[in-house]
């Protein structure tokens, strides 16, 4: 990891090419953070990326994280690797929910529920969103949809968002802090009858 | 950083396409392959008439588990194929939530289930980090003696199974049968044979017992001489040769791009291992090389794969010379159960134990990653800490999740039959794949 004057150059690096990209900058546990703004992620990374002297090439791992009741409620991090110097960078950017408030997003809902066709509208209106960084790292293809899948998070541009771990027809966000373990009715033929609409 | 002195510019061939021709075991792809330009050429068809989209998988014996690949096949060439994956989704990451820390352990040790040592190396060596809880110098030769035993084992299982999809059974009875040695190994210092639960936040759980060294250094002096014995049956192999040599040669760069890391990467020539990483257990103290390819294809990907068991086993031989004496876990009360025979003499001990095994221990809020090298690459954990007994967040970047996107590229252009080839050397886990 880069030590912490490092860092606040790295951080004033990137603030100079787009003014408020750089929220917060920590270091902790050994590991170096950069708190960005969601608008700037894309320039973050391209710097990170580009320029002399960083060469943070490699895009080790991209999730997201569910920090209820905090706001901003979501974050996607970014785990950067420089090969060379074998140095990481964590990157991450806070999401507001704009579904707060109304809450019923990301609960579960037992198949057939009436109104669950409305909440998986196509569209994602609700969700958080934010800029896909596959034109940069091609390997955050299936990473982006594995946090699209399991948090909601829109990632725009992306050349092909679609669930990949979970059904392609399920409704909600499972991994999201609201949605309850065990939510999931499972079939048995014992409970086939009383599980309703199961067959749809 | 790195062994550098096997490292030639990797030659990229047009993946497989050049090769098709000279290759005599393949005639009635070629035959196909002029029929269907010849069709192509012919007025009043579309190329499209041509195209046959196909279904391989979920279920089928040479996905290694459950995946589902949409091939786009012309003639016998593959032309475009998208891998599907979730199938044994599990939800493991979300019902880790749930769990106290020392209750994760066994549910992360189940997604790679060839690799769990390392699964549970890099979920304890992230909450140890955040802990900041240092582990005793015996528990990480452990560590590193159990994990290398793992990755043979893994590779062990990888090359068994790839071998049988190429035809050679015989390879599948004797890999395995060095396999079962380990698994005997790690039944007798964690008591299972597969998810041992060995490694705990601190250090491992106990000892190794009376007769594990002598057992380990038996095995460690007989696997070189079986390893020369697979190379006898498959370095020269005439069929081997000619099914993966030249075969799903995906240039560095592009791997690179696509984030893979391990044996494939490897393969590639790109000398490129966690374990040469400072402040990584103590994989500081021991000689090993890296090896690497040079062309990237098939047959270097399972020649990188034998040169690294042979590492590994020089590895545990170092190790257990140089095992240190001491303890074997971490003396912190507030994290690790307290020896058994204190409870019956020491109130504190009790106390302390009542409050590890009901709520478990709180770790401060913070976040990490953090990585090994695992037999299939990088493998990450992410740990979200909110300050109370529970994770609120465990991640796993799993090394073949990320690896299986370069899988269309070693395939296109090839023929089917390549395909099976490239995804044994691919060595997906689909345990770890989706989790």
């Amino acid at each position: 990891m880069p030590d912490a004057p490092g860092l606040e150059l790295i951080a004033q690096g990137i603030d100079d090419g787009r003014t408020g990209t750089i929220i917060e900058t920590s270091v902790e546990h050994g590991a170096a953070t950069l708190i960005i703004d969601p608008e700037g992620v894309l320039h973050a990374l391209r710097w990170l990326r580009d320029t002399e002297g960083q060469g943070y090439r490699f895009l080790s791992s991209l999730h997201a994280a569910d920090y209820l009741p905090h706001t901003p409620r979501f974050a996607v991090h970014y785990e950067l690797l420089c090969r060379e110097r074998v140095e990481r960078i964590h990157v991450k950017a806070l999401l507001e929910d704009p579904a707060a408030g109304n809450r019923s997003n990301g609960v579960a809902q037992t198949p057939g529920t009436p109104g669950s066709e409305a909440e998986d509208a196509p569209g994602d209106a609700g969700l958080p969103s934010i800029d896909s960084c596959v034109s940069l790292f091609p390997t955050a293809e299936f990473q982006e949809r594995e946090a699209y899948d399991f948090f909601g998070i829109v990632f725009r541009g992306h050349p092909d968002l679609r669930r990949i771990l979970m059904p392609e027809d399920y409704v909600g966000w499972p991994l999201r802090r609201d949605f309850p373990i065990g939510g999931e009715p499972v079939l048995f033929t014992h409970n086939e009858i009383e599980t309703p609409r199961w067959f749809e | 950083m790195a062994d550098d002195s096997r490292r030639d510019e990797p030659e990229v061939t047009e993946r497989g396409v050049s090769r098709v021709h000279e290759d005599p075991s393949a005639p009635v792809a070629d035959a196909f392959a002029e029929v269907a330009e010849e069709q192509l050429e012919a007025p009043g068809l579309e190329p499209e008439q041509e195209i046959l989209t196909l279904n391989m998988g979920p279920h089928h014996p040479a996905t290694h588990g459950v995946l589902r690949l949409v091939v786009t096949l012309q003639g016998e060439r593959v032309i475009d194929l998208k891998p599907i994956v979730g199938y044994v989704h599990t939800g493991i990451e979300k019902s880790c939530e749930d769990k106290s820390y020392w209750k994760v352990i066994p549910f992360v040790e189940r997604m790679d289930y060839l690799a769990y040592f390392f699964n549970i190396e890099a979920f304890c060596g992230c909450v140890e980090r955040l802990l900041e809880l240092e582990i005793p110098p015996r528990a990480q030769y452990l560590r590193v003696i159990h994990m290398e035993l793992n990755r043979i084992h893994s590779h062990l299982v990888g090359l068994g199974t790839t071998a049988l999809d190429l035809g050679a059974i015989s390879m599948f009875w004797y890999c395995f049968r060095e396999r079962d040695q380990i698994l005997d190994m790690f039944e007798m210092s964690g008591g299972q044979r597969m998810h041992t639960r060995y490694f705990q936040v601190g250090g491992v759980f106990e000892d190794i017992p009376v007769g594990f060294e002598q057992k380990l250094r038996q095995f460690c002096a007989v696997m070189p001489s079986r390893l020369d014995q697979y190379e006898a049956l498959l370095d020269r192999n005439e069929i081997f040769l000619r099914r993966t040599k030249d075969v799903g040669v995906v240039s560095r760069e592009r791997l690179l791009e696509l984030g893979v890391t391990g044996p494939l990467l490897r393969a590639a020539g790109e000398p490129w291992d966690l374990r040469k990483s400072p402040g990584y257990l103590s994989y500081g103290d021991f000689d090993f090389k890296i090896p690497v390819g040079t062309v990237g294809d098939g047959y270097d990907r399972y020649r990188v794969r034998i040169a690294e068991m042979r590492e590994s086993v020089r590895i545990i031989q170092q190790a257990i010379d140089g095992l240190p004496e001491g303890p074997w876990i971490a003396d912190d009360r507030k994290y690790v159960l307290p020896p058994r025979d204190e409870l019956s003499t020491s109130m504190e001990a009790l106390i302390h134990h009542f409050k590890l095994v009901t709520e478990g221990f709180r770790v401060p809020p913070g976040e990490l990653y953090y990585s090994v090298e695992g037999p299939r690459g990088e493998l990450g954990c992410f740990v979200l800490a909110d300050g109370s007994s529970k994770p609120a967040r465990v991640h796993f970047r799993d090394a073949a999740f990320v690896n299986l996107q370069a899988f269309r590229d070693m395939c296109v252009g090839g023929l089917i039959a390549d395909l099976i080839q490239n995804l044994g050397m691919l060595d997906p886990n689909l345990g770890g794949i989706d989790r």
